[in-house]
């Protein structure tokens, strides 16, 4: 096989099967726990639950200084590298074209350089976030392989697309396409590990502030 | 000696020039003219044969001290003799080559080798230009070059979807490189297949590679490709009497090792993020980068970057094209011409959908499954009193 027969796999069937999977597996999954819902509630509610939802989905974007005091490698190298994968993923302009070819809506872009420095920090960030994992005694103990599973997969795609933008592998569709196939892995594994947090993280903080919007207490 | 007008392809049609045709007499058998005088007989001067040499050498990336010895090999060169076989082909590929840029030394030299068999190019037709053929193969077995533009329909295909002189393609193809020294397949339906491989390739076309076993075959993919790549390829071969080092894919490295992107005059806007978004837009007015606009050369491994076309007066992107990537195989089904080069063939927002709905009826079956569990649990559900258990202790 050709690099170029191997960019043509990644990019046409391979993707097409990883969408397929994402969306199936991801799918099933929100709507089996929305499909779920509550127990009832039986108590008369004393504040207005759908507000508390939405202001504790906003407010868990702040650490709260105890977090932070207890923790604070993981506070800012956690929401540096999860920050710079964001713009990665979403401001890199052949991923905004690739999003508008997929879903038809697309959005402005950062400038190729800026995107490349940030891609760069996160890579610094993943590696100093497994390195103070492998370090950090409790860390250590509460991982499970899961948890290696999915830094691997997250790092691999960015790592990939580091080397594909500055041509580090040669042939330049081999790299392309080894990125391309670490972004399917990722799209794989997502729905069925630790990586649905993505999307269930919103679902969780919904709910835990409308329980305690409906009781009239802070979140 | 085969003239290089294209337009004058009638069987038995005269020649405006007093070129002999490939069947003349004096063309049979190996010629004794050398290179250096047919050159000199056509009017090249010293200079121009030199910087002819200084720029091959530079292409292939040598020292300039090998222009002298380059120059010095071309002249003493006996003209090979070349047998050109078009097959599923459109004639872009000789059209490239003969109006390059007229008259250049890579014209002269291809007059100069003996090509002894070219459809377009020759003025010979039917059972005497089979005969020239046949001649040729002859009179330099085991020496002489051939030279394919044109996919072919495979072992497996009708061979009648495409036949010479009641011969199929395959057959004329490999009668015809048994004794040949080496291949050089010209465009990319020679090298990788081309348009008639493009899905669905109803006439189950293949590449010259995937047919010659046992010979060097030397791809010069490009649609059409570069006419100087065609000639520094038979100019290398001239001089050092072997091969050029290839790529992966078979291809002179020397004009195939850097892509389009990382030669482009306008990285510096790729690198800078200032893109063209339509074809008139005000980035495009300024020449921004194409890559929104759909131009390969990031995958693309070509010299028209460095070389340009029409005697370096400009290059597809040059004038305001992408780049469509027509030296790499399956440039064809690769996804759309102006899709930008991270857009996936194929409809990925259908798939989303259909994924989509499907999981959302699995979700949801499984969701109220679970419900329905739930629910029933809580039906046959049995209260105890303190006091029954009591009794019960």
């Amino acid at each position: 096989m050709t690099s170029m027969d191997f960019l043509m796999l990644t990019k046409g069937p391979l993707f097409q099967a990883a969408l397929a999977i994402f969306a199936i597996g991801l799918v099933v999954r929100i709507v089996e726990i929305l499909v779920l819902g509550r127990a009832h509630n039986y108590a008369e509610p004393r504040g207005n639950a759908v507000v508390g939802g939405l202001r504790t989905l906003y407010k868990r974007f702040h650490t709260d200084a105890g977090t932070f005091k207890a923790a604070p490698f993981d506070v800012v190298v956690g929401t540096i590298w999860h920050i710079g994968f964001i713009i990665a993923l979403l401001l890199f302009i052949p991923h905004v074209e690739l999003i508008e070819s997929t879903l038809g809506i697309a959005w402005p872009a950062l400038p190729n350089p800026v995107v490349d420095a940030i891609t760069a920090i996160t890579l610094l960030g993943l590696m100093a976030a497994l390195v103070h994992r492998l370090m950090h005694p409790v860390k250590r103990f509460l991982s499970t392989p899961e948890d290696y599973l999915i830094w691997a997969v997250t790092f691999l795609v960015a790592l990939t697309g580091y080397l594909a933008y500055h041509r580090v592998i040669n042939p330049y569709p081999l790299g392309l396409g080894l990125h391309i196939l670490a972004a399917e892995i990722f799209l794989v594994v997502l729905p069925f590990t630790k990586l649905t947090h993505i999307f269930t993280a919103f679902i969780a903080r919904y709910y835990n502030g409308a329980i305690f919007g409906r009781k009239g207490v802070q979140s | 000696m085969v003239k290089s007008s294209a337009t004058d392809t009638a069987p038995g049609s005269s020649n405006e020039t007093t070129h002999p045709t490939p069947s003349a007499p004096e063309h049979r058998g190996p010629d004794t003219m050398t290179l250096g005088e047919s050159l000199r007989r056509n009017g090249v001067s010293r200079r121009g044969f030199l910087k002819f040499c200084a720029a091959t050498a530079s292409m292939m990336a040598l020292p300039p001290s090998m222009a002298l010895a380059i120059a010095e090999a071309l002249e003493q060169a006996r003209r090979p003799s070349v047998i050109w076989l078009s097959f599923q082909e459109c004639t872009g590929c000789t059209e490239a080559l003969t109006r390059s840029f007229s008259p250049t030394v890579e014209n002269l030299i291809l007059d100069t080798i003996s090509l002894d068999y070219h459809h377009t190019l020759q003025a010979a037709a039917g059972d005497a230009a089979e005969h020239a053929r046949e001649q040729a193969m002859h009179a330099n077995a085991g020496s002489y070059l051939v030279v394919v533009d044109g996919s072919l329909p495979g072992p497996k295909a009708n061979p009648g979807y495409s036949t010479i002189a009641g011969i199929s393609n395959y057959d004329m193809l490999m009668d015809t490189v048994k004794g040949a020294a080496a291949v050089v397949a010209v465009g990319t339906c020679a090298t990788f297949g081309g348009l008639p491989k493009a899905d669905p390739n109803p006439s189950g076309a293949v590449a010259v590679q995937d047919l010659i076993k046992g010979k060097p075959v030397i791809n010069v993919s490009g649609c059409p490709p570069m006419p100087m790549v065609i000639t520094g390829v038979l100019a290398q071969y001239l001089t050092f009497g072997k091969l050029p080092e290839l790529d992966e894919y078979n291809r002179p490295l020397a004009f195939f090792g850097q892509s389009i992107h990382d030669r482009c005059y306008r990285r510096p806007f790729y690198d800078k993020g200032l893109f063209a978004e339509s074809f008139d837009d005000e980035g495009a007015k300024k020449g921004w980068c194409l890559y929104r606009l759909g131009c390969k050369g990031p995958m693309t491994y070509n010299a028209c970057a460095t070389m340009k076309w029409n005697g370096g007066t400009s290059w597809p992107v040059e004038s305001g094209a992408p780049c469509l990537g027509c030296s790499e195989p399956n440039f064809w089904d690769a996804g759309g011409f102006y899709e930008a080069l991270s857009v996936p063939p194929g409809k990925s927002g259908d798939t989303l959908l259909a994924a989509g709905v499907a999981g959302a009826a699995v979700g949801a079956g499984v969701g109220l499954m679970a419900r329905g569990k739930a629910k029933s649990a809580a039906k046959s559900h049995q209260t105890v009193t303190v006091d029954e258990l009591e009794q019960q202790l």
